[in-house]
């Protein structure tokens, strides 16, 4: 017997929008057994990873929290994913961002005036642009391959913050941590819903995911991405420059990477620190796929991965589970996912008869 | 003789097309079967439920009397048959010999060998290692039917494959498939070249409308009784093609060269043509001799070294392809799908990828209505049988695609027009409808380049000729001065 994948004529449009579902159903059915297997109770780490967010206030406003750099960088990222521009360095470009939106407030730790914040913010989104323009140039002039450039930047940015925050930009009164001063008032992002930490960021993404939509829907130049992704040789005779594609994808992806950094620092940490990201920059990545690289389904799986988030820091008090958990329910969500795709792409086909 | 292949009243429907509607159809081994019909009659689909591509909604299908249930092409194989597609179904990133063996059993050095062999045998010429994407259409059909046959199927299915040959390489086709059916083997054939099928094929059955409109022997009827069982009116006249005098030239190559560093792709050497307005000058010659890399070179998808390409009166070496197209170039490339047409896209959507410039954006903005608008004007007026503008280009018919290809670049009204391979696929009607609006052009003043193998449809539309071969263009050859044989000299390089 021989088991083979068939490519379909047509993918079905109910079965792409099930299959995050059935994903998240998998995942679920997987971690249980992971849990047990582990010795933990699956009830009561399910019930802290997926309920506890919604039962209060405070729970659920901490996913907003965490909604807006995912959502904001996915939503960058997937664009560059459907033009076949695959920018896998986002964490990289938020800590450069982060970083360089700190620089004003730490410089001027008694700064009050009004332009600092809006200086932070341009400087964070120039600064993981900058970041991503390098692959950008790496990949349009020597065809260095994008994926690989954009990973190891990311090392790079890590470590250059972890020299900022040993020297030159530790608190001199911070205890020997490895951490900048906290910010004055003028370097921080307004409140959005008060009594929360829900800042305005939560409206750059959703303002990010509005202008996504329009621009891979509405927009040529969104057109000629999808082209280019699709079916490059096409691009190429229609005269899209895939040079431009490439810059285009990096740049928008590091922006918006850039800008999330810099509300971290100015949102709910107030600080530069070593764990500015928690990661965003890859979950990112599972999020922007797990939506279908699709705008609106993005801003759905942003607030599902958020929820994970919660649950899992939650999971590690009441289930007493290890935050590596969290990144395996992840992972294994991202895994089944796309294995779901694959059916959806093709369908099986079992021959009786070995081929001659 | 019991029948190799019989369908009973087979059927399938894509959404709201009815590409088959219960279809009989008996193959006895041995025998040469022509499937006639004019573009979107259901001839593709027919021959995809009879591989096992897709699976028909209704009916029975029996090989060798026992009735068999096909649920995927490996299946179809597994029993003896074998089918070449009209869109070529090879990775364009592995070699000739890799790409069959990932069908074919065996070592790659033993099919490299048997590869060689069966070329030398049966005329089909290819080269093992060499990448598939530096090949030409009608090489990559080589090695199509090559795959095809070192499985030895007991049927052969052949999705228009004289479509992208040129005349001398048909009449090898032709003697291949005779030596095949010598042995025994049956041949099931689409083509929509009646004079190929009267002197092919011993049955026709002809299918109008998804359904079979006739069974003929092809041998006892003119191609004028089978054009009009397969069309259902009688065909259009020829068209008068009377010259006219040209005007300025809109495409100049000055001693125009390429080097190609791809081994297997052909370099071009001291290229000179020109075309002015006002006439169609024609690239006669057979796939593979610079052909691609002309018209790359002409569009921009390849940049030219030096100068010595000029369009509309200007330098353009150093412009790329849409700088090329805002002169008021267009192009019809030989590849429909994947580079004239996004397979994925709908007909709208591909018909924004080059006729954006024709207000379907504003200030950056897709504009749906004129896109729309647009799209349905191609499809009415270039007879493109399809639902509407939100079809998908992969759901065409392989003629209906090229109809819409061609419609889109004409309607752009470009002063230029690179045409490769205007007919490829065309049922004759649509192929005259064609030829005609390309006459109607030139006579309007543009000027137009058509590379292709059929001899008989440059004779048909040119004023002048140029023949390429291994890199190297003929003069200019006047076609009221030269003929079949002249040209054909210059084609396996034997004149002067
Ligand atoms: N995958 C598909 N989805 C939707 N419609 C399809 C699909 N494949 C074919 N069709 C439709 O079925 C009809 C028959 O198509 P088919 O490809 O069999 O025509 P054909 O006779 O081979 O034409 P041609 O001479 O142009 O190759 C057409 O109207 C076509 O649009
Ligand atoms: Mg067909």
């Amino acid at each position: 017997m021989r088991i083979s994948f068939v490519r379909r004529d047509h993918a079905s449009r109910p079965a792409m929008l099930l299959a995050p579902v059935v994903a998240f159903a998998c995942a679920i059915v997987a971690s249980v057994i992971l849990f047990t297997a582990l010795g933990k109770a699956p009830g009561q780490a399910l019930y802290s990873l997926l309920l506890e967010p919604f039962l209060t206030w405070y729970n659920f406003s901490e996913v907003l929290l965490k909604m807006a750099p995912l959502l904001l960088i996915a939503q960058g990222l997937a664009i560059g994913f459907r033009a076949n521009v695959f920018n896998i360095g986002a964490e990289g470009q938020l800590i450069i961002g982060a970083i360089a939106a700190s620089a004003l407030p730490v410089w001027y730790p008694q700064g009050d005036s009004a332009l600092m914040l809006p200086a932070m913010l341009v400087m964070g989104a120039g600064a993981g642009m900058a970041w991503a323009a390098i692959a950008a140039m790496f990949r349009t002039r020597f065809n260095a391959n994008e994926i690989l450039v954009t990973l190891m930047l990311s090392l790079i940015a890590a470590q250059v913050l972890n020299y900022l925050l040993l020297g030159p930009w530790k608190d001199p009164h911070g205890f020997n941590f490895p951490q900048s001063v906290m910010f004055p008032d003028a370097a921080l992002l307004p409140i959005l819903l008060p009594g929360t930490r829900v800042n305005i960021s939560l409206l750059f993404a959703l303002v990010a995911s509005v202008l996504a939509y329009v621009l891979m829907r509405h927009r040529f130049a969104g057109f000629q991405l999808l082209v280019g992704g699709l079916a490059p040789r096409a691009a190429r005779y229609a005269g899209f420059s895939e040079a431009r594609a490439i810059w285009l994808s990096l740049l928008l992806g590091g922006l918006a990477a850039g800008l999330a950094g810099a509300a971290e620092v100015a949102g709910p940490l107030g600080q530069l620190q070593r764990s500015v990201s928690l990661g965003y920059g890859y979950s990112a990545i599972i999020v922007a796929y797990l939506g279908g690289l699709n705008p609106l389904g993005i801003v759905v799986s942003a607030f599902v991965m958020s929820v994970i988030y919660i649950g899992g820091d939650n999971a590690m008090v009441s289930a007493d589970l290890p935050v590596a958990a969290v990144w395996v329910f992840q992972g294994l969500l991202l895994c089944f996912y796309l294995a779901g795709l694959t059916f959806i792409r093709h369908r099986v086909s079992f021959s009786r008869k070995a081929l001659p | 003789m019991a029948a190799l292949l019989s369908l009973q009243a087979v059927s399938k429907r894509y959404g709201a097309v009815q590409a088959n509607a219960g279809i009989d159809l008996v193959v006895d081994p041995g025998s040469i079967h022509a499937i006639l019909g004019e573009n979107g009659a259901g001839k593709s689909t027919l021959m995809k439920l009879i591989y096992g591509v897709e699976s028909p909604d209704a009916g029975v299908m029996l090989w060798k009397g026992q009735p068999v249930n096909l649920a995927s092409p490996a299946e179809a194989r597994a029993h003896g048959i074998g089918m070449v597609f009209q869109h070529f179904s090879l990775f364009e990133t592995l070699s000739v010999v890799q790409n069959i063996a990932l069908i074919v059993p065996g070592k790659q050095a033993d099919l490299a060998r048997r590869i060689r062999a069966l070329g030398a045998e049966f005329g089909l010429e290819v080269d093992p290692e060499a990448m598939v994407h530096a090949l030409s259409v009608g090489e990559r059909q080589r090695v199509e039917i090559i795959r095809c046959l070192l499985l030895n199927p007991e049927l052969l299915i052949l999705d228009e494959p004289t479509s992208v040959l040129p005349p001398q390489s048909v009449a090898r086709l032709f003697e291949t498939l005779r030596a095949l059916q010598a042995r025994g083997m049956a041949i099931l054939f689409i083509s929509h070249k009646l004079e190929e099928i009267k002197e092919l094929c011993d049955t026709a059955t002809i299918l109008r409308g998804g359904r079979v409109s006739g069974r003929v022997d092809p041998r006892g009827h003119s191609a004028k009784d089978l054009a009009t069982l397969m069309i259902g009116r009688a065909m259009p006249p020829p068209l008068p093609a009377t010259a006219q005098d040209p005007g300025e030239a809109w495409l100049e190559l000055a001693g125009l060269s390429y080097r190609n560093d791809d081994p297997f792709g052909v370099s071009l050497h001291d290229l000179s043509l020109q075309a002015r307005s006002g006439e169609i000058v024609g690239i006669a010659g057979i796939s593979g001799n610079g052909q691609q890399e002309l018209a790359a070179l002409i569009s921009g998808e390849i940049a030219a070294q030096g100068a010595g390409l000029r369009m509309m009166g200007q330098g353009v070496g150093r412009l790329g392809v849409a700088a090329r197209r805002r002169l008021g170039f267009a192009f019809v490339p030989e590849e429909r799908l994947g580079r004239g047409a996004v397979p994925e896209m709908s007909l709208a959507d591909n018909a924004l990828l080059t006729a954006h410039r024709a207000g379907l954006v504003a200030r950056g903005f897709i504009r749906r209505a004129p896109e729309r608008a647009f799209t349905a004007a191609i499809i009415t007026r270039y007879d493109v049988r399809t639902p509407g503008p939100e079809a998908e280009a992969a759901a065409l018919s392989g003629g209906n695609l090229q109809k819409f290809i061609m419609g889109r670049e004409m309607m752009l009204d470009p002063k230029l027009l690179l045409v490769s391979q205007p007919t490829w696929g065309v049922d004759i009607g649509a192929a005259t409808e064609i030829r005609q609006r390309l006459i109607a052009m030139r006579n309007a003043g543009a000027a137009i380049l058509v590379i292709s193998e059929e001899l008989e449809e440059l004779f048909q539309i040119c004023d002048r000729l140029h023949v390429l071969h291994k890199g190297h263009l003929s003069p200019s050859l006047p076609v009221a001065e030269t003929n079949a044989e002249a040209v054909g000299a210059y084609m396996i390089g034997s004149a002067a």
